[in-house]
């Protein structure tokens, strides 16, 4: 293992974030006001409150999933289709590093950055409505996992890109609906069938709602059969990844 | 004096998934303080082979070693003794000169050297630039940039492919400085080029890669010796049994039992090298049928290759 170009791609990566830093923070920082403005204030006040949690509250887990979510899935997208754009990826494939020491630098800086974004998104959140994490230990380690593994799922994404429609579609086709549609604004006991039913099949939902349960204690399915579906899944996306990699598929001719 | 390849290639094939042949069976070898020229048109495939080298193309079949290590069985560390300076111009844009060669630094898993990184930078005229941003440097920095990132690992063996490919002559003589300044350091230095008389100028030997094939590989002195080489047949009417004095000193052979007389001399060391021949020809009162000069075959591989590249 070459840890030395572990810390130069993850230092690289995060310098590239901090040079944007104010827009890195205050996009999300002002969109989450927005959501909890509207939907937190506004319409929640009239909606009653789902399993006694107010909807307000009730949202901010679901929120906060949707941007890490969506987050994860374009940073490490571009992290690595930017350098394979642009040709300066040669200087990555040239040098003594193997496949999973690039996972590392790549991944590993993009989902560093999702998991702050996350924890802002919350702070904000706090501002707005009261709420409190009742189980903060699952909430870190369903929140870093969702980094990583979507992180990873936006990495396979990126290397296998050829085009930047090809970076739009995947996120744009399967990601944000796959999201919306996956408990961040209700709990799918609120569906009528046969969506309720369908809805198991869609990953997110478990993500959501063993967030859920980190922060109130209660959720639409248990918490650790959503912690092994989404461990399962980040497997599966590291595999994708290393196999993408190894195989030269579209970066190494 | 033996000397110890320092890199070596054994039958490498190419063949892209489109289906081009772009490398057919090159073996070569490159030892250790020289710099070799790898010399030919556009399409050629000096960039695949660099490219089999440093890890950027996967080879179809054969062997290549670097130091002695297999590429295949040891990547790694192989990759550890190459540097490379592509063809293409692409460095990140917002980032500082002196950051730049940190990461390329780091990528090869090597200590913090500040003092190494000066060096180089001073080396290449570019350590008061150390703090700029690249996109504010000029073309020809922006190129040294690029070889100094290839430096900064301290690898033994340096590729520079195309290095002077559009640029213009006065950035050309400052390339060639700066890498004559590496050979000498003691750098062995691989570079492609489509200009014979770049390979000319600085190279101890030429390797011509034509199709995917090497042609030749000469020591440059001996090469540029037989390129400009010609041959002149002169057929006479009626057969001389024995040469006249003045042409058989200068060279001249009799052929085709006295009726041809074959001349081979260096077109391009003598001003007007046939006047003397036609002269004593002329003195000798032998009367011509046909004149004739000829190209060495290598003469003709490389008019080939000029016109390939002033076709692109
Ligand atoms: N990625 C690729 N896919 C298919 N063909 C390629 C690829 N890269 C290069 N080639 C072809 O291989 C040949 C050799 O290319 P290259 O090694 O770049 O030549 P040179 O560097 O000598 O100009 C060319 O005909 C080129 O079109
Ligand atoms: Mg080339």
């Amino acid at each position: 293992m070459n840890t030395g170009a572990i810390i130069a791609i993850y230092r690289f990566e995060m310098a590239r974030w901090f040079r944007t830093i104010a827009q890195s923070i205050l996009t999300p920082v002002l969109s989450t006001s927005l959501y909890f403005i509207v939907f937190g204030s506004a319409i929640g006040s009239r909606i009653e409150a789902i399993d006694g949690v107010p909807y307000g509250a009730f949202i901010v887990p679901g929120l906060t999933m949707l941007s890490v979510l969506t987050e994860s899935v374009s940073n490490a997208s571009f992290g690595i289709y930017m350098p394979r754009f642009s040709g300066t990826i040669y200087e990555v494939l040239s040098a003594p590093i193997s496949s999973l020491d690039m996972v590392l630098g790549y991944v590993g800086a993009a989902a560093t950055k999702s998991f702050i974004l996350g924890l802002i998104i919350m702070t904000t959140a706090r501002l707005f409505v009261p709420y409190s994490i009742e189980h903060p230990l699952w909430m870190i380690v369903f929140l870093l996992l969702t980094c990583v593994s979507f992180s990873l799922l936006g990495f396979s994404i990126g290397l296998w890109a050829d085009g930047w429609e090809k970076m739009q579609i995947v996120p744009a086709l399967i990601v944000t609906p796959l999201a919306f549609l996956g408990g961040s604004f209700y709990s799918i006991q609120m569906l009528p069938e046969p969506f309720r039913t369908l809805t198991l099949f869609n990953p997110v939902v478990y993500l959501m709602s063993g967030f859920r349960y980190s922060f109130y204690g209660q959720g639409d399915l248990g918490p650790t059969l959503s912690l092994a579906l989404l461990a399962a899944f980040g497997g599966a996306c590291l595999a994708l990844v290393l196999w993408l990699l190894e195989t030269g598929y579209r970066i190494r001719q | 004096m033996s000397r110890v390849p320092i890199l070596s290639l054994a039958s490498v094939e190419k063949v892209y998934k489109t289906g081009h042949h772009a490398l057919k069976g090159v073996s070569l070898e490159v030892h250790q303080g020289e710099l070799f020229a790898l010399l030919g048109p556009n399409g050629a495939g000096k960039t695949t082979l660099i490219g089999i080298v440093t890890g950027l193309v996967k080879k179809t079949s054969g062997t290549v070693l670097v130091s002695g290590i297999d590429i295949d069985r040891d990547p790694a560390r192989a990759r550890a003794h190459v540097g490379l300076v592509p063809q293409e111009l692409s460095t990140d844009m917002f980032e500082t000169v002196w950051d730049t060669l940190c990461f390329s630094r780091g990528l090869f898993g090597k200590p913090k050297n500040p003092e190494k990184l000066e060096e180089i930078l001073r080396d290449l005229s570019l350590y008061d630039k150390k703090n700029a941003k690249i996109m504010t440097l000029s073309g020809g920095m922006k190129r040294r940039v690029l070889i100094a990132k290839a430096l900064c690992h301290e690898p033994s063996l340096l590729f520079l492919d195309e290095p002077t490919a559009g640029v213009d002559v006065e950035l050309r003589r400052d390339m060639w400085k700066v890498v004559d300044r590496l050979r000498r350091g003691g750098m062995t230095i691989v570079l492609t080029t489509h200009y014979i008389e770049e390979a000319e100028q600085m190279a101890d030997r030429v390797g011509v890669i034509h199709g995917g094939q090497i042609v030749l590989v000469e020591e440059t002195s001996t090469l540029m010796k037989k390129l400009g080489q010609k041959k002149l047949f002169v057929e006479l009417e009626e057969p001389l049994l024995a040469l006249p004095e003045a042409l058989a000193s200068a060279g001249v052979e009799l052929a085709a039992g006295g009726l041809k007389l074959i001349y081979t001399y260096d077109a391009k060391a003598e001003k007007a090298p046939l006047e003397p021949i036609l002269r004593a020809l002329d003195e000798a009162k032998v009367t011509l049928k046909d004149l004739q000069t000829k190209q060495s075959s290598l003469e003709e591989i490389f008019l080939n290759l000029l016109k390939g590249t002033n076709q692109s």
